[in-house]
């Protein structure tokens, strides 16, 4: 395995776990909020508070870990990236930072309003639909090489087909993820008209998730055949996460065993964003940057990786106590301890 | 919009999200060590005001925390979105210290959301206090790391420049440059006074409005100790950073000290103003800037003469530096006072206007605070990397920095006024001896 091939493994680890632990996030703020308009606020809010006051934080430091990774082991990203980002990633940032400000003031300052908590939820879809721009300009034709520098064309982005479809997907995707999961969590909080409510969910979006990543293959036809080439050669990896797909929705139809379903769902997630990402190689940006071109010099790439496993040794125990206080315990998960400073 | 605008308009994004972003990184990394200790000294005496104290702060910390996440996301991601020509360099010499800020980050971020989750959990307060360990170890691992990118940027080592190309990168060398050692000790140790001064504050100012209860001035006196020790601290530390600006960064010196002219025995001017390059009004102290940049009375100081006008920073630094370092000894001097006249029973520390003096103590730390990053950043111009890559090359090119600018700036002041707004109301409500009387009536039901 080469530097090269180590790096954006490392960072593809990060970036998975930042789109599951952050979909869960995001589309449970939105459930929060659609709950709480429809007049089902009772049934969702006080599990869904329960997941995710301890751990949003954590949520958040996963992006930071992915950006500046991505930085480190591919410097010449922060050039291209970095000069086209600036619109999208700082609306990214200022909807981030409502989500925070919405725990600063109302989970910990207690300062409690309905206004809030929509504005929370839509938060949710929006955040997704800004940070899902990256990965349809990393396919290309969206940039030009300007005498100045890169530029982002608004125009052939904002009337492009793929980037709809990605803004969808990544919609779908977060309030399938986070559905899915929280059916699991309610279960396990022995909330039975919660589980329920979320399994319904769970099953809506199910079906719109997995039309719109099927719809955008077909797109990558027409924007990017290259690219198309290559997905349609890992075609059996989509296999096997459609089958994992489809025992989600059958366990959740059946109303068994919830955590399996949601093993699946990962497993899905996983074998999906493995597929997309093996035929995206070796570009980083088509077809101004690859992985390549982009490296870091060697020393510095070492030293980020042990400094990567180090690092891991560290917050691999932390991360499960972490879980098992909050997510796995009992008491915790059932709403029998409070214990809040 | 022309390139100069877009470099002038990123520095102010820039200045503007740092300012904003230090308060809350600073208390956020001084404060876990104030918890810790009162915690600690609350097992210790076995005295229940201490434990809540730490409880109590620990409900205000974790507001300013989450604030300063969000602040801390946004200049993580704007110094790729506005720099990104710096980035790029610095992705390849001093990505390491940033890149294990994170790790320092997310392990402070997972205790503490165990931390404030699991009051009352244990039997034992130890066992609970462990737990705060890891915060306060991250929240200063993280200042010490960011420190590092900051200290490489006023004096790059670790790699070579031949024909534009980088060679013979050493990521450890670049991080133990001569900036690192005095830079890294002042930031730490500042954000731990200023914390224990605006702790403090919070303490008189309730001793001032209505409460006598002995809970606020142990409050007061133990912040007010914690703050002479690290203003003590800050005030060795500034000599040394000065010795260091002499050896390594002279024309920043002597802007901040209105040294213009290569001399031996070098006066050190205080105050004054600038007028048509005539200092006025200023105290000179004889043979003090030799004296502080060499220990030597007699030693020679680099002058501005010295140096290309295109590579000396705004003089305006002098008053930053004047701002700064008045601040600093004024503080050393109220908590020598308050901490002195408490053991000696003088009576005046118990006034009124003592007190006020003590609630502005917080305040005044912060101004500091910021007062000494403006100076560092403003001191470091025309360069972003010093004698490698001028600010003006750094820049982005694109065409709507003012719009973020704006919308940035509307952001600030919601999460400004939103967090007063919340830890106000949070000091309001619940007062101690609300709060104290409930644990009571707890305990006598958990006994019954």
């Amino acid at each position: 395995m080469t530097l090269e091939i180590l790096g954006i493994t490392v960072l593809g680890v990060f970036l998975f776990g930042y789109i599951i632990v952050a979909s869960i996030d995001f589309g449970a703020g939105f459930f929060n909020a659609f709950s709480t308009l429809t007049g089902k606020g009772h049934i969702l809010t006080k599990v869904i508070q329960r997941y995710l006051s301890p751990v949003w934080e954590v949520t958040n430091v996963f992006l930071v870990f992915f950006f500046v990774g991505i930085v480190g082991f591919f410097p010449k990203t922060a050039y291209y990236y970095g000069s086209t980002l600036l619109v999208p990633a700082s609306i990214a940032i200022i909807l981030l930072a409502i989500r925070g400000a919405y725990y600063a003031f109302t989970t910990y300052g207690g300062l409690k309003h309905k206004r809030y908590t929509i504005l929370y939820g839509l938060t949710g879809l929006f955040i997704p639909a800004s940070l899902s721009i990256v990965l349809t300009i990393s396919e290309g034709g969206f940039v030009t090489m300007k005498d100045s520098g890169p530029v982002l064309d608004y125009w052939a982005l904002f009337t492009s087909p793929l980037s709809w479809s990605i803004v969808v997907l990544s919609l779908t995707s977060v309030l399938y993820i986070s559905a899915v999961f929280l059916t699991w969590y309610a279960q396990k909080a022995k909330d039975r008209q919660a589980a329920n409510l979320l399994r319904k969910y769970a099953l809506v979006w199910a079906v719109p998730a997995i039309i719109t990543a099927a719809g955008i293959i077909v797109e990558m036809k027409n924007h990017n055949p290259e690219h198309y080439e290559r997905l349609v050669d890992v075609w059996w990896l989509f296999g096997l996460s459609l089958i994992l797909f489809a025992g989600t929705v059958y366990l959740l139809w059946q109303r068994i065993a919830y955590g399996l379903a949601f093993w699946l769902l990962v497993g899905q997630f996983t074998l999906a964003f493995l597929a997309y990402g093996i035929s995206h190689y070796p570009y980083l940006m088509y077809p101004y940057l690859t992985i390549y071109d982009s490296f870091t010099n060697q020393a510095m790439a070492t030293a980020l990786v042990i400094a990567f496993i180090a690092g891991l040794c560290l917050l691999l125990p932390s991360l499960y106590l972490l879980l098992r206080l909050f997510l796995f315990n009992k008491a915790y998960v059932q709403g029998d301890r409070d214990d809040h400073a | 919009m022309g390139n100069e605008e877009t470099v002038f308009l990123s520095r102010v994004l820039t200045e503007l999200t740092l300012s904003f972003h230090i308060i809350y990184a600073t208390i956020g990394v001084g404060i876990p060590l104030m918890i810790m200790i009162a915690q600690w000294v609350g097992i210790k005496k076995n005295d229940e005001h201490y434990i809540l104290l730490a409880r109590r702060w620990t409900r205000g910390f974790v507001i300013t925390v989450a604030v300063g996440v969000v602040t801390g996301t946004a200049i993580g991601l704007q110094l790729s979105l506005l720099w990104p020509n710096f980035m790029e360099l610095a992705g390849n010499t001093i990505a390491l210290p940033l890149f294990l800020e994170t790790f320092a980050f997310f392990f402070e971020a997972i205790f503490l959301g165990i931390y404030i989750y699991t009051w009352d959990r244990f039997e034992n307060q130890k066992k609970h206090l462990l737990l705060l360990i890891p915060v306060a170890l991250g929240a200063s691992f993280s200042a010490i790391f960011i420190t590092i990118v900051n200290a490489f940027m006023n004096a790059p080592q670790g790699f070579d420049l031949v024909n534009g190309e980088l060679v013979n990168v050493s990521p450890l060398l670049a991080m133990f440059n001569p900036a690192m050692p005095t830079k890294v000790a002042h930031v730490v140790v500042t954000a731990y006074m200023t914390s224990a001064f605006v702790l403090a504050s919070i303490g008189a100012f309730r001793l001032l409005k209505g409460s006598n209860h002995v809970y606020h001035q142990k409050a007061l006196f133990l912040t007010m100790k914690l703050g002479l020790i690290f203003s003590i601290a800050t005030t060795v530390l500034g000599d040394f950073s000065g010795k260091y600006l002499a050896e390594y960064q002279p024309e920043k010196l002597a802007a901040a000290e209105w040294h213009f002219e290569t001399e031996k025995g070098a006066p050190l001017i205080l105050y004054g103003v600038l007028d048509d390059g005539e200092v006025k009004y200023a105290i000179k102290i004889p043979f003090g800037l030799s004296f502080l940049a060499h220990s030597n009375l007699n030693a020679e100081v680099i002058g501005l003469d010295q140096f290309n006008k295109a590579d000396v920073p705004p003089l305006y630094i002098h008053y930053l530096f004047d701002l700064m370092v008045t601040i600093g000894m004024w503080l050393t001097a109220l908590s020598l006072v308050y901490v002195f006249g408490t053991w000696r029973k003088w009576r005046f520390i118990l006034a009124k206007w003592f007190n006020w003096l003590m609630v502005l103590g917080g305040p005044l730390a912060i101004i500091a605070i910021e007062a000494g990053w403006w100076l560092d950043e403003v001191g470091r111009q025309p360069w972003i990397l010093r004698g490698i890559m001028r600010t003006k090359d750094a820049a982005t090119t694109s065409g709507q920095v003012d719009t973020m600018l704006w919308l940035f700036a509307g952001l600030y002041l919601l999460l400004g006024i939103g967090s007063v707004f919340v830890l106000w109301r949070m000091f309001r409500s619940n007062p101690v001896e609300q709060e104290l009387a409930d644990r009571a009536a707890d305990k006598a039901g958990d006994t019954k």
